[in-house]
């Protein structure tokens, strides 16, 4: 090695909570708890209920906002999720919190049998989705999508940045039914307010046009398919991106009329293992319509993810701008 | 009550004999069922719907009313005989009992039955969205009570026992909870599955009005019921009820093996007649 060798950067390795904004990307701050008090001067029916994890969740800023209209359940979540039930059948809106870990796996029997199971109007808003902690296993809901879409009646969001969550809270209150929602939290980047972007359940919105890769993606890929399409720039590589914030239901006519466009590579990108995500509902959508483009699937993989920094994970196992955007030039030729 | 049911002057111990009628007729439909544990618990639900609970048979979500949660939603046998007793689903449904298209499935479910307040099943739930309840209630000011049933076998589930924490921190002086001792679980006596005792000094120390009574003695029970209403304390009261399977009907009482029973054909009607022969008023 040459003395002249650039140090890398000291990288914080498998700490619980990462942020998912890049250097000298904009954020905002806590984008659910400021939402979640916006809805609740509007609605005095929406109660905010968590296990142990308010903080961790922005729903502390709800419960300083409106602290008779917070619950703290303890380190509980059967409980949360039955209380959240029980609630809601006495006329409450509860938007509940806890890590995408504990909610999908812990309590799922509860989720399934108490709320989905008579379509209650419960909220779920959970923080660590996909690979956004570095804490391993334990933390990491790789799999929270592909369990939540096979709960019959319920609604999945998986929001890309800021301003989505802002948007996606009242559309959450407006919606009669059960939602799961996949939660960013802390300094939560800002992206799509550049793309005059409004969220709506179950629409996919275009984001930007190009002739020769569909980059189908949802959550924190999506501003990594944005940053992947302007480095493809670079190389006259015209790669268009459809957001596709609504897991379930999917919005299937855009997603297949996007893809019926000849001359497209069609890669769908998702912070969630291979099985039972985006990427096969999207192949699932594309095969029954007859539509069969040339497909490819970046997401992690079917396996128990290692412990490490974020970035370290992120270029790991894929889903990073820098190795998405070779994986794109490999497969594009 | 506010309206009472048809022929509100039954003594419990009459309202008791017309729910384990009911339930038996129904069982006679399926020829198997829970029959045991309707049997056992028909003295609770007489003094649950027919002395302590506040509703309206003709308006089942009326919201004043008193709630009843099923947690034992194999127990529904039970609560559609009291239900058909308290007039809120008619007699003559009875026949439809876990048939296609019923409204009375095997297992207690919120959207099929007026009166059933929530989906059972899975057990171990009930408990939990009790709190929900319970507070729910609290937040809207309402003087609500809400029963919950449970059983033995449940208080093996954890997330029983995160309800009973959880219910007593929260102060919730409106749940009154009934678990239903017959120590019969899927694999045998509750006590050699999962040892639960001793029950009223866990329940006493997880900061619960606790009170143990023969609930198969219905003047026990009324007597407890007016009890935990009554109570002063800001905490959640529990009634810990020891019961016989197969109360009331002889034969059923001394069979093994009775979480799941199997009556024969011609059983039904000796079990209505022992029923009968047991009659106290």
């Amino acid at each position: 090695m040459s003395a002249t060798t650039p140090q890398k950067p000291r990288l914080t390795t498998s700490a619980m909570i990462a942020s998912i904004a890049s250097e000298g990307q904009r954020t905002r701050s806590a984008p659910f708890g400021h939402a979640l008090i916006e809805l609740g001067k509007q609605r005095s029916d929406v109660v905010g209920m968590t296990a142990d994890l308010g903080k961790y969740t922005d729903l502390h800023l709800f419960a300083k906002a409106y602290p008779e209209r917070f619950y703290q359940m303890g380190m509980a979540e059967q409980v949360l999720m039955g209380a959240a039930a029980g609630m809601a059948r006495e006329g409450a809106m509860p938007f509940v919190t806890t890590y995408a870990v504990f909610a999908t796996r812990r309590a799922y029997d509860f989720i399934h049998q108490s709320i989905a199971e008579e379509h209650l109007n419960v909220k779920i808003a959970c923080a660590l989705p996909g690979l956004t902690s570095g804490y391993g296993p334990s933390h990491q809901a790789t799999e929270d999508l592909a369990l939540m879409r096979a709960m019959p009646g319920m609604t999945v969001i998986d929001p890309c940045d800021a301003l989505e969550i802002e948007q996606a809270v009242p559309a959450m209150a407006a919606h009669q039914g059960p939602v799961y929602m996949r939660l960013l939290r802390g300094n939560v980047p800002l992206v799509l307010d550049e793309y005059g972007y409004q969220f709506e359940i179950g629409k996919a919105r275009m984001l930007r046009d190009g002739p020769d890769v569909l980059i189908i993606s949802s959550g924190i890929m999506t501003m990594r398919a944005l940053e992947v399409a302007g480095a493809l720039d670079k190389d006259q590589i015209g790669a268009a991106v459809l957001h596709v914030p609504t897991i379930k239901p999917l919005d299937i006519s855009t997603i297949v009329r996007e893809a019926s466009r000849p001359g497209r590579l069609v890669v769908v990108a998702e912070n969630h293992t291979v099985i039972g995500g985006l990427g096969e509902a999207v192949a699932l959508a594309l095969l029954q319509a007859g539509v069969s483009p040339a497909f490819r699937h970046i997401a992690l993989p079917d396996a128990f993810l290692d412990a490490g920094a974020l970035p370290t994970l992120h270029d790991r196992y894929g889903i990073s701008t820098s190795v998405m955007t070779g994986r794109l030039k490999d497969w594009l030729g | 009550m506010t309206t009472p049911p048809p022929g509100h002057n039954a003594s419990l111990a009459e309202r008791a004999y017309r729910i384990r009628r009911n339930a038996l007729l129904m069982g006679e439909v399926q020829g198997q069922g829970y029959i045991a544990q309707a049997l056992d618990i028909a003295d609770v639900l007489a003094v649950s719907y027919f002395h302590a609970m506040t509703y309206r048979p003709e308006d089942p979500e009326w919201e004043g009313r008193d709630r009843f949660m099923l947690s034992n939603g194999h127990y529904a046998i039970a609560l559609y005989a009291a239900l058909i007793e308290a007039g809120i689903i008619p007699q003559d449904e009875l026949e439809t009992y876990g048939s296609d298209d019923s409204r009375l499935p095997m297992s207690g479910m919120a959207a099929y039955t007026p009166g059933m307040e929530m989906s059972g099943g899975s057990l171990g739930l009930g408990l939990a969205l009790t709190v929900g309840r319970c507070l729910g209630l609290k937040r809207k000011g309402s003087d609500s009570f809400v029963y919950t049933l449970f059983s033995d076998g449940e208080l093996d589930e954890g997330s029983v026992w995160e309800a009973i924490q959880s219910a007593a921190h929260w102060k919730l002086d409106n749940l009154i909870a009934i678990v239903d001792i017959n120590n019969q679980q899927a694999d045998g006596p509750s006590s050699d599955v999962m040892a639960f005792e001793p029950l009223v000094e866990k329940m006493q120390a997880f900061g619960w009005f606790t009170q143990r009574v023969d609930g198969n003695d219905i003047d026990a029970v009324r007597a407890a019921f007016d009890a935990a209403r009554a109570y002063p304390g800001a905490c959640p009261r529990i009634i810990i009820a020891d019961t016989l399977m197969g109360k009331g009907v002889p034969f059923l009482e001394q069979r093994e093996k009775n979480h799941f029973i199997r009556v024969e054909p011609h059983e039904w009607q000796l079990a209505l007649q022992a029923l009968d022969a047991g009659r106290t008023f």
